[in-house]
């Protein structure tokens, strides 16, 4: 009986503690000051993916983006800004809760990101919600301007114009006769694929879509054999795109490759050998003496390498925000016009935004590499016609 | 459907096929000795392919490896990528055998512990890798240049592919010889029958099971080479996907059955092919599962059943 | 071998010491057990407001870079309801099924091509039945939709595949999982690669005029998936002490004693099947409303791998252990966000160590430790 009186009691107490807790609250994370304050500063949330599989395509922009405000702080020690880290490893169910925290997270007051087409898709309307402008160094995918969001800015080209470029190169200075197009399946390679299908027509002999992780690509090389194409045009990223190139030159494919931005990657010559020298890689960034200052010096400098994928434009992002807070915006809506009216020169690119979002189509720079020597060299500017 | 691709150069997809399904037959022997002999998925297996093909790398970049070497250096990091590749991922099957499963085994403990533990040494196997070679591809360089040896009616039959095809059915049928006609092979055959028997008539069955998992162990390695020979490329996560579609054919031929693990890696692998060129190289991987289900559907203990224990009748 | 005496000893000493909390707790006079039951739902109700001085540690936002504490949470239920239908097929039917995120998925894509202005779906629908634009399947009933749906797919993938033993099944299972998401990514009419946005929730399409099931607090969400576990908790309880679930129990133990005794065994398989595939159908369909976009690669193979270490970590056919196994293989990886980079490492050690320290589960099914135990016994001296 003893035993059961104890055993209520501590039942009713734990009911009790229940009950003060609920009183007692703390806030836990998650604080609640208010930005716009007045004062100069602010913290900035970057999210994408920076661990897991996916992370080589997105750490040089994560890194492009902590440099900018490395820079900022030496040069305006009184202006106070941070940027916070949330890593989603690209997967959209973890960039959904990252978003509800930085939306309810008043102390917020911008957002980089996402790197993804997939993860910023699943984010975007959380952010507009709460007012947070969404600068964006990545996320390619057409669609994500075409639904009127307020909150998604990009400071790259999207695939529309990405495709466009590539078939004005293909035209004007490849002319090859039969084109094959292959795509890795994936929002951002087949957008850009249906892209350049639609704008070369009937050159278009022939294609074949890959998939993420595959290794052999005996396939996808007999239809390249019997399509007799002379270029090859692919949408995708390193990790599939450097065997397939090396198969390929292996049996024998002598025909032009062309890649996309996905491929604007020092790990796609180291992957693919001698059988990158050659390939052509698009991309919506200037060449590192072109676009003037000493970004690509300083990013060398600070992490030992070579600013990769969209190294620039994550920079350049960082600055569209860091250049609001200098010029006396800290709060939400604030930056939110600030980035909307935006005009100025970047690293990768000249930046102004359209109504949609987008980087204005007439300022979008889009420049052709060649793979030399393990190195990718610019090679020409590609003129939109 | 893309019949006139497939129909016009049958004979060279089929030559494509089973020289990728080659590489899958010898990791699905590493399946299938595990299965046969202890009944249970030894999903770790994947991983210690990946080891290989790592230890491909290394050693390779150590003796200085570059694109076309002369032929004694290349005969000499063929050898040398060999050995090293084969004793490591050797090494590590014993070692996932000795940490994940003898415990377990002591506590005969149901399949499911086993598989769940063995999932958990992949994920630590394959991030360890990603961690210290990064998430991107390691490119390897060709030492082998691909050349066409013969040709029969406009089917090219490559030196790699007639390598991996060679290299897969002399182990094959070595293994089968050891299986079957040595004293350990016995020793092997007689646990798969019955442990506790073969216990009592002086087997060491921890002893032939440190050794049915080197030898899959060897044989991922040695696949591993040719792997690295035939798409001069590796990655942190290329066990995964290959160890699928090698327990895929393992189980399509009949797993426990070491010939099943042949049979099946090559039908999977012309298989895949034929789907990949009648459509889109994304649907391959629908068409082996689909051909897997089919198969067990109408034999449910695979192509050739499941006999290792039996292996001689 | 003194140490593995020892160390054996040691291992049921520890096993005896969590059974006999559960021994005691059920010992209780019944209001006493209802109480605690009734005090600790209130808990999790009250979890997302987690602000108990001393606790807040627990809370994922507590951190650098940490995640919404009630997203998370969210995430962390849906797993849970997951792993209690999976349960249903791995712990009381004794199925391996290594394709479980295919139920997932087809719920998540049910309500998704259905409830979504923007699925290839609905604007099909609206064409050929001249509907206006804004037009798309209720909510309410796209739920009972992606129930349907998911238990035909059990029913379908289920009846050839179940004459099977374990191990094939496992095999066919884990690539029925993996056709479902080539399929739904290659294909046109699912969306493909882009996936599908604007998934509607209890409210409709997601917009921020919501009130309660809105865009940015994820509360609202976690009670509602919440409640819906368990609801479901109750209805998998009176299964399993249903004829149905003794009837698993039977084939689980020994498939052809229980034919001899009259009970089919494929009939209770394909129930388990289907039962389990529903529970997965709703959990997608209540992940697919909160996040209102999905893409096919959410649903690969390796995400199926990791329902079924929920379960077996938890303790297979023990609800409290799966729901308990659900929650850390959710929570933790958020919780030590620092580990950044080694997370998945340090995830795979723990799968590890767990399964080898602890292989019944972290809170075993009484019977399922009994059997464990009589194993370890037959093991013959010699080896």
């Amino acid at each position: 009986m003893r035993r059961n009186y104890v055993r209520a009691l501590g039942a009713v107490g734990l009911a009790a503690t229940m009950v003060v807790a609920a009183g007692c609250q703390d806030a836990g994370g998650g604080s609640n000051e208010a930005g716009g304050d007045g004062k100069c500063g602010g913290k900035v949330a970057i999210f994408g993916a920076f661990t897991g599989p996916n992370a080589g395509l997105v750490l040089p922009s994560l890194n492009g983006a902590k440099l900018a405000f490395k820079q900022f702080t030496e040069k305006n020690p009184d202006c106070k800004v941070e940027l916070k880290e949330f890593d989603t490893t690209g997967d959209p169910t973890q960039a959904t809760p990252v978003a509800n925290q930085v939306a309810q997270d008043q102390s917020f007051v911008a957002v980089i990101g996402g790197h993804f087409s997939g993860e910023t898709k699943a984010t975007m309307p959380i952010y507009e919600a709460a007012g947070l402008v969404m600068v964006s160094p990545s996320a390619t995918a057409t669609e994500l301007t075409a639904t009127g969001n307020k909150a998604f800015h990009r400071v790259v080209g999207n695939d529309g114009t990405q495709g466009a470029a590539a078939v004005a190169y293909l035209k004007n200075s490849l002319k090859p006769s039969k084109v094959f197009v292959i795509d890795d399946g994936t929002p951002y390679g087949q957008g850009i694929i249906d892209e350049v299908k639609k704008g070369l027509g009937t050159v278009v002999v022939d294609s074949d879509k890959v998939q993420t992780d595959q290794t052999n690509f005996d396939a996808t090389i007999s239809k390249i054999k019997s399509s007799g194409a002379d270029a090859i045009a692919y949408g995708g990223y390193t990790n599939e795109a450097a065997p397939l190139l090396k198969q390929a030159r292996a049996a024998g494919i002598t025909a032009k490759f062309l890649g996309f931005d996905g491929l604007y990657d020092p790990g796609f010559p180291a992957g693919a050998g001698a059988a990158a020298e050659g390939a052509i890689v698009t991309c919506p960034c200037l060449p590192a003496a072109e676009a003037g200052g000493t970004f690509s010096a300083d990013y060398q400098k600070e992490y030992g390498q070579a600013p990769g994928s969209y190294g620039a434009e994550g920079f350049d992002g960082a600055n569209v925000l860091l250049d609001g807070f200098k010029a006396g915006k800290s709060s939400r809506k604030d930056l939110m016009e600030w980035v909307d009216s935006y005009d100025k020169q970047g690293v990768s690119k000249y930046v102004k935004f359209d109504a949609s979002g987008d980087v204005e189509k007439s300022k979008v720079v889009i420049w052709a590499y060649e793979i030399k020597g393990g190195q990718i060299t610019p090679k020409e500017e590609i003129k939109l016609s | 459907m893309n019949f006139d691709e497939l129909f016009g150069h049958l004979g060279q997809h089929t030559v494509d096929g089973l020289a990728k399904g080659s590489i899958y037959a010898l990791v699905a022997l590493g399946y299938t000795l595990v299965y046969g002999v202890l009944k249970l998925i030894n999903f770790a297996h994947s991983e210690v392919f990946m080891v290989g093909t790592f230890t491909v790398v290394g050693v390779w970049s150590l003796l200085g490896a570059t694109d076309s070497p002369p032929l004694g250096t290349l005969l000499l990091l063929l050898a040398a990528g060999l050995l090293a590749a084969a004793l490591a991922s050797g090494l590590t099957a014993v070692a996932v055998e000795r940490i994940a499963y003898r415990r377990l085994r002591r506590m005969n403990a149901p399949p499911l512990i086993f598989l769940i533990t063995a999932i958990g040494l992949s994920l630590v196997m394959s991030e360890a890798f990603g961690l210290w070679q990064g998430r991107l591809v390691v490119g390897i360089p060709t030492v082998l240049e691909r050349d066409v040896v013969f040709s029969i009616g406009g089917t090219d039959v490559t030196n790699t592919q007639i390598i991996t095809v060679v290299a897969a059915l002399v182990m094959m049928a070595g293994l089968d010889v050891f299986i079957n006609r040595t004293r350990y092979g016995r020793g092997v055959r007689a646990v798969a029958q019955n442990p506790d028997t073969a216990a009592l008539m002086g087997v060491n069955k921890d002893r032939v099971i440190a050794l049915i998992f080197l030898l899959g162990g060897l044989l991922a390695g040695a696949a591993a080479l040719l792997y690295a020979l035939r798409y001069g490329n590796t990655r942190f996560n290329v066990g995964f996907l290959l160890g699928l579609k090698a327990f895929t054919a393992a189980v399509l031929g009949g797993i426990g059955n070491l010939r099943g693990a042949l049979l099946g890696g090559l039908l999977l692998g012309v298989v895949e092919v034929y789907a990949a060129t009648l459509t889109q190289s994304n649907w391959e991987d629908v068409a082996a599962f689909v051909v897997l289900v089919v198969v067990l559907l109408f034999r449910p203990t695979g192509l050739l059943g499941e006999s290792l224990g039996r292996a001689r009748a | 071998m003194t140490t593995t005496t020892s160390r054996k000893r040691l291992l049921n000493g520890l096993s005896d010491a969590t059974g006999g909390i559960g021994d005691r707790f059920r010992a209780l006079p019944k209001w006493q057990r209802g109480l605690a039951f009734l005090a600790f739902v209130a808990f999790l109700y009250y979890l997302p407001l987690l602000g108990i001085p001393g606790l807040t540690w627990l809370r994922t936002d507590s951190i650098e870079g940490g995640n919404n504490w009630a997203g998370v949470l969210f995430v962390c239920a849906v797993y849970v309801l997951i792993a209690i239908g999976l349960n249903v097929v791995i712990g009381l039917a004794g199925l391996l099924d290594l394709g479980y995120v295919g139920f997932f998925a087809v719920g998540a894509y049910s309500v998704a091509l259905f409830g979504s202005t923007q699925s290839p779906v609905v604007k099909a629908l609206q064409e050929r039945f001249d509907l206006p634009q804004g037009w798309a399947v209720a909510w309410a009933i796209c739920i009972p939709i992606a129930i349907a749906i998911a238990m035909i797919s059990g029913v379908l993938l289920g009846w050839p595949t179940l004459r099977l033993r374990g191990d094939y099944l496992a095999i066919v299972t884990l690539g029925f999982g993996e056709i479902i998401r080539i399929v739904v990514r290659n294909v046109s009419w699912s969306g493909g690669p882009h996936g599908v946005a604007a998934i509607p929730g209890p409210e409709g399409a997601p917009s921020a005029d919501n009130q309660v099931f809105g865009l940015i607090d994820a509360k609202p969400w976690y009670w509602l998936a919440l409640t819906v576990v368990l609801l479901l908790v109750l209805a998998v309880r009176r299964l399993e002490n249903s004829r149905v679930g003794r009837a698993w129990l039977a084939v689980r133990e020994d498939e052809d004693a229980a034919a001899v005794m009259g009970v089919y065994p494929f009939k209770y398989k394909l129930w388990a099947f289907a039962i389990g595939a529903a529970l997965g159908g709703i959990s997608g369909a209540l992940f697919a409303s909160r996040q209102g976009f999905i893409e096919p690669n959410q649903f690969n193979a390796q995400l199926s791998i990791l329902f079924v270490a929920m379960v077996v970590v938890g303790g297979a056919g023990n609800m409290a252990g799966v729901a308990l196994g659900a929650f850390l293989l959710a929570y933790l990886p958020e919780r030590f966000r620092d580990f950044a980079e080694w997370r998945f490492l340090v995830f795979g050690l723990a799968l590890v160590l767990v399964m080898l320290l602890r292989p019944q589960g972290l809170i075993p099914s009484r019977r399922r430790a009994r059997e464990l135990k009589d194993r370890a016994e037959e093991v013959p001296a010699s080896v």
